[in-house]
């Protein structure tokens, strides 16, 4: 994989803590994300991962600490951050068309009641990045499970991001369609900095350049490969990493491993 | 029909005509978004403003115009900064409503004769001054939704993701509510308070049935919605029967058949 990855920050986390309904669930997160980066942040269901994502969208408040997005606090700079939630928090049976809901990415920028023929061209071209032009007037409810990743991930897009965060975006779709999703995302990588979160080690691991643990805090190391350590730290114990059909190896080889 | 030649038969038409258009694009929003509970409450607290109108001798719907504004912005200010329990807090609210209301009318000097006509609606003795202050939140609505239909849609479809590309949502969702608070006093009339939520939502709900997209949605739930009143009227006029109830009943009537035959 080619590393492009540049020196200047674009997020930048400082001792964050945050709580959910009086409960703890960030605890004194540190993390600095480079242009160019693609961050993949593994952890166990429960361990943080999306109120990590939502803190760094400004979504919730940390209690402590600071969230930076290049060198800005979240409100000055939501603009430079795309977001592809979770399809599954969605109304499957809701009344709108892929397109309408890739348009509505150009919403708060847009003058007048209308949009802009510059509006329709960067829903086209979203569309099209994704895939997805040729479905562009079917309602959301009549795609497929890896079609709708699509249509979310073309209106992040549309919101011209330079980061791109991205919650367990191949949870609810088959393995065939997630490799073609994640050579996609690799595809992005080039233009934009990207942050995945996933409990998908070893889908994940062998596409990212940057890969974290979280578990109520962040175990994060500058290199591709995982640490035992990291991976025993965040789930908390023992955790078998084989690498089935993997192109290269998350974890060294140790004793008492075997690899394939 | 012989019966048009009567004043109040016409003028009900045109209340139903009315009513059918608030609630059908309304009714839309607050099926696809799910805030049929809100809206539940913010209709019930209409009566503590029916109360005060009687109390203080004003008009009660000037009365419950005030309240479902006040519910509505109070509601939604509670559902948007406390995450915690706010169901309960929205129920506490529309119980209280309707308290206040039932303690004032029963301070007020007097026999509140048509008190029975706003819980339950009398669509046949709308007085002219009301069908001209329906009229008028009617077009307000009208032209609400027309401005900022892609808000709405936005903020029922994906509310967070609305947030992130710089959306106001907590305004687009407080005005939402207000719009919804207007519709529930252009339908009391017609369907009396404790009806009001079914017919805010049968229509809509049927509509969803059957079209792809909001627009589509909102035009056949207002036909709908004529449909219903219009039917619901005659057979009332007809058999003799209270009119809100009857609207109701044709209403749900409908709501089961298209349940059925979806199923098929």
């Amino acid at each position: 994989m080619e590393n492009n990855v540049k020196d200047n920050v674009m997020i930048e986390l400082n001792q964050v803590y945050a709580e959910l309904d009086g409960v703890t669930v960030l605890e004194n997160v540190n993390l600095i994300v480079k242009e160019y980066d693609f961050l993949g942040i593994i952890g166990p269901n429960g361990g943080g991962k999306t109120t990590l994502l939502r803190v760094i969208l400004g979504l919730i408040k940390p209690s402590r600490g600071t969230v930076k997005i290049m060198g800005k606090p979240v409100d000055k700079n939501r603009h430079l951050l795309g977001y592809v939630p979770q399809y599954a928090i969605f109304d499957r049976n809701f009344p709108i068309s892929v397109k309408e809901v890739v348009m509505s990415a150009r919403l708060a920028g847009k003058r007048g009641k209308n949009y802009s023929p510059e509006d329709h061209k960067i829903v086209a071209d979203s569309l099209a990045r994704v895939g997805m032009l040729g479905l562009a007037s079917r309602q959301i409810g009549e795609l497929s499970g890896g079609e709708r990743q699509r249509v979310l991930v073309a209106r992040a897009l549309a919101l011209k991001p330079r980061i791109l965060l991205l919650d367990e975006p191949t949870a609810s779709v088959d393995s065939r369609f997630a490799a073609d999703f994640y050579e996609l995302l690799q595809e992005l990588n080039r233009e934009m900095t990207l942050i995945l979160v996933s409990h998908d080690i070893s889908a994940v691991s062998s596409y990212v350049k940057t890969l974290a643990c979280m578990n109520r805090t962040l175990y994060y190391e500058n290199s591709h490969q995982l640490s035992r350590q990291m991976i025993e730290n965040t789930y908390q114990c023992t955790v078998d990493l084989i690498a089935h059909g993997m192109p290269h190896r998350v974890l060294p080889l140790h004793d008492g491993m075997e690899g394939n | 029909m012989d019966i048009l030649q009567f004043d109040f038969m016409r003028n009900a038409l045109v209340v139903g005509l009315l009513v059918s258009i608030a609630c059908g694009m309304i009714g839309t929003y607050v099926v696809v978004k799910r805030i049929v509970f809100i809206s539940g409450g913010i209709s019930h607290t209409a009566y503590g403003g029916i109360g005060l109108g009687y109390y203080l001798g004003f008009n009660p719907m000037l009365g419950a115009t005030a309240f479902t504004i006040a519910a509505a912005l109070g509601m939604g200010l509670i559902q948007q900064r406390s995450r915690q329990r706010d169901d309960t807090v929205i129920g506490v609210i529309w119980a209280v409503g309707m308290a206040l209301g039932i303690v004032m009318v029963k301070l007020s000097p007097g026999y509140a004769a048509d008190l029975m006509s706003y819980l339950f609606g009398s669509i046949l003795t709308v007085p002219v001054s009301d069908i001209i202050l329906i009229l008028l939140l009617d077009l307000l609505i009208i032209s609400i939704v027309f401005k900022y239909f892609e808000e709405f849609k936005a903020i029922a479809f994906d509310e967070e993701f609305a947030r992130v590309s710089g959306l106001k949502t907590e305004y687009y969702n407080l005005l939402l509510l207000v719009l919804v608070a207007l519709t529930v006093v252009v339908m009391i009339r017609a369907v009396g308070i404790i009806l009001v939520i079914a017919l805010l939502t049968i229509p809509a709900a049927i509509a969803g049935e059957f079209c792809k997209g909001l627009k589509s949605m909102m035009i056949l739930s207002v036909f709908l919605g004529i449909v219903f009143t219009t039917i619901g009227l005659y057979l009332s006029y007809l058999f003799d029967l209270p009119s809100g109830a009857t609207i109701i009943l044709v209403a749900a009537a409908g709501y089961f058949l298209t349940l059925l035959l979806s199923r098929q």
